[in-house]
């Protein structure tokens, strides 16, 4: 019911908005489009990553009196850089398809004017949407997509926040190096991957850096998201037997493969997963109990209290009604303060001078609410200084474990799985 | 690779087979009886899910209660669809009725998201029982039940529809509604009485998937495409040829997932589906 009087109020603002579109002349707002799956199979991640949004907007129109000593833009009243100006949200569903992303786009530069684009959360969504801001010459910032190509298209227009598959599959090898020194069998990896550009294009970042350091990748099992059945899949892992296995799957294919590995009774040694449906709330919250030991990464820890991270997580946990920022949401929400940050420089809502604001970024690690060492573009439109961490399941939470200088418990191994 | 292992894979396939069969019957039913594909199949079998969550989570109870209070709920849900939209747009062009369905569809789809949220549910897998081993072979309890209750059902329709008077009516009325009202029978409340039993199974079906599956507001896609993929290859209409075509349909994805590649079973699936409709048209056990 939660969710109901939510999106009832969504509604009504919706409307409310709409009502007072005609007279709105006097107080400026500056439009952003903000693209995610809040129907189709990711809906609930998409929703997740809306609501912190929802909340950046909060913190920049309202502000929030703790956070304002901290953050310059959360002083409340709207973007000081563009005479009070309120951020208007105007929230899209991609329904989970690369033709939807690439419509709704569309639709929100030519008939809303947006002066700017945030999403998508899947990567072949957000290729398919970028490529449209990229010809009408808007902005687009993605705060979570990590397929390694699309930064590599030579796209003026586009801008990501978070790290990428490669920052990832450095981070994997270099923990699984340090397994194996503390005398864990890593000798044979299993990589099971969904076939959209997201899956792909991370196991081939993963299985490249691998080869690359020596690391002895035994199988790659490709399959089509969204699959009613992964027996099979779980069958061949369990005949090859590998000693890690790493998933790159969405979250209804996360649950189907931590179930079947339950029932078919097989685990590896180390079983760690690429975040995304591993780390949906949904999935913690339903799987975690059968996934005890699970490695994943994440951009969030909670940090200290008082920090901007600890603040804008009690934030959330008021706005969401329980769970707290995780992965998906702090990159959303971090994402979404850059973009606002390049905003309030650019004074103007003139699409190249937020692109020249945006290239000029230069934000600093105790600014961040996601665990990034700050945000700064090269000229592909790559943050520099993004980084993680890795997590590990810990009765039905994930806690921080590596690195050492970030962790607040030792990794425990083998993995576990079930616990009943 | 070993037999044992090899028996595994066909002894899932033949399980998961069933548990299509099983959600494929209504659908069948349906388009047996009135010639009219219903395109919200999926979304009745994804209520049919919430029904065992919303049963476990409010009432604590497993399976023996969900089950029964899933059937009348779709099968109400069916029989009120029937008399509030399909029996209006069957009188319609074909464009009406698929849009019709489709409409439904959607509607039952969003609705899921409005009341119960985007959020995946999943049902504690020992609600039935815990899996057990067999011969060297492993069986999931959940799935068990879901694969044996799936062929008593389809059965149980099969006989139904060629072993009773009521059977009898219900095939004539499908084959000319206006000579059966002329031998006495009410055409309407045989089609009702259709649409009640295929959302009874329909019911039945989703509140079993959603002891070892997700439960989403979406699931009903996933699902649905399958439905209609066995219920055409087993031949329209026919109950027994959707329990012969789910079984078909998942042994060889099954098979061809785990001995050539999960990314290729659906490709080797449908032209398996393709080469079938090639030879006969009508499917496996269709007449004409």
């Amino acid at each position: 019911m939660v969710e109901l009087s939510r999106r009832a109020v969504t509604i009504g603002a919706a409307s409310a908005a709409f009502a007072f579109a005609r007279n709105a002349a006097a107080e400026e707002v500056v439009k952003i489009g903000v693209l995610y799956p809040l129907s189709g199979n990711a809906a609930s991640a998409g929703n997740y990553a809306k609501m912190a949004v929802e909340l950046g907007a909060d913190i920049v129109n309202k502000g929030d009196p703790e956070l304002a000593k901290l953050m310059p833009v959360a002083k409340g009243g709207g973007l000081a850089g563009l005479k009070g100006a309120k951020v208007e949200l105007v929230v899209a569903d991609n329904q989970g398809t690369p033709a939807a992303g690439q419509n709704q786009t569309l639709r929100l530069i030519t008939q809303e004017k947006v002066v700017a684009m945030l999403g998508c959360y899947q990567s072949g969504i957000t290729q398919t949407a970028s490529a449209v801001a990229e010809k009408y010459g808007i902005p687009f910032l993605t705060p979570e997509s990590t397929a390694a190509d699309l930064t590599d298209r030579g796209f003026k227009w586009f801008f990501r926040t978070t790290p990428i598959a490669t920052n990832f599959a450095k981070a994997y090898s270099d923990f699984l190096e340090e397994q194996k020194a503390a005398g864990r069998k890593v000798g044979s990896i299993a990589i099971v991957y969904e076939n959209t550009e997201y899956g792909k294009s991370t196991s081939t970042a993963i299985a490249d850096l691998f080869v690359k350091e020596g690391r002895n990748v035994t199988m790659k099992v490709s399959y089509s998201a969204n699959s009613t059945d992964v027996q099979p899949q779980v069958l061949q892992l369990k005949e090859k037997n590998p000693d890690v296995v790493i998933f790159v799957s969405y979250t209804s294919d996360a649950i189907l493969y931590t179930k079947t590995m339950k029932s078919l009774n097989w685990k590896p040694e180390i079983m760690m997963a690429d975040a995304a449906g591993f780390n949906d709330p949904a999935y913690v919250k339903s799987m975690g109990p059968e996934a005890e030991g699970l490695i994943s990464r994440s951009a969030f820890a909670p940090g200290k209290p008082g920090s901007i991270a600890a603040i804008c997580d009690a934030l959330y946990r008021k706005k969401s009604g329980g769970g707290g920022l995780e992965d998906g949401s702090a990159r959303a929400l971090q994402g979404f303060l850059a973009l606002v940050d390049a905003l309030n420089r650019a004074g103007s809502t003139d699409p190249a001078k937020i692109q020249a604001a945006l290239k000029a970024t230069d934000m600093k690690a105790d600014q961040m609410v996601a665990g990034y060492n700050g945000v700064k573009f090269d000229d592909k439109g790559q943050n520099t200084l993004g980084s993680s961490l890795l997590i590990q399941m810990r009765n039905g939470e994930y806690v921080p474990v590596w690195p050492k200088v970030k962790a607040t418990a030792d990794v425990v191994l083998p993995y576990k799985g079930w616990t009943k | 690779m070993t037999t044992t292992l090899l028996l595994q894979v066909v002894v899932s396939g033949l399980l998961l087979g069933a548990v299509y069969a099983l959600f494929s019957s209504g659908l069948s039913l349906i388009w047996g009886m009135m010639n009219v594909v219903n395109f919200a199949h999926g979304e009745f079998v994804m209520l049919g899910m919430y029904t065992a969550v919303v049963v476990w989570t409010a009432l604590g109870g497993g399976p023996w209660a969900s089950v029964p209070i899933a059937a009348i709920l779709i099968a109400t849900l069916g029989v009120l669809a029937y008399f509030l939209l399909v029996r209006h747009i069957m009188r319609g062009p074909m464009l009406a009725q698929i849009l019709g369905t489709f409409g439904l569809a959607l509607f039952l789809r969003y609705g899921a998201l409005w009341v119960f949220g985007a959020n995946f549910k999943t049902l504690p897998d020992d609600l039935v029982g815990h899996s057990f081993i067999l011969g060297g072979i492993r069986f999931e309890g959940s799935r068990v039940l879901a694969g044996v209750v799936g062929l008593v059902v389809t059965v149980l329709l099969h006989l139904l529809l060629t072993r009773t008077s009521i059977g009898s009516r219900m095939l004539a009325v499908s084959e000319d509604a206006t000579a059966a009202q002329l031998m006495g029978i009410r055409p309407q409340r045989m089609q009702a009485l259709a649409w009640a039993l295929a959302g009874a199974a329909t019911g039945i079906a989703g509140a079993l998937i959603a002891t070892f599956f997700y439960t989403s507001p979406t699931v009903g896609e996933t699902l649905a495409i399958v439905a209609f993929v066995t219920v055409a290859l087993g031949g329209f209409g026919s109950v027994m040829g959707a329990l012969v075509a789910g079984l078909l349909i998942g042994v060889v994805e099954s098979l061809s997932a785990f001995l050539i590649g999960p990314v290729y079973k659906d490709v080797i699936v449908y032209a398996a589906f393709v080469l079938v409709l090639w030879f006969r048209p009508q499917g496996l056990m269709g007449t004409n």
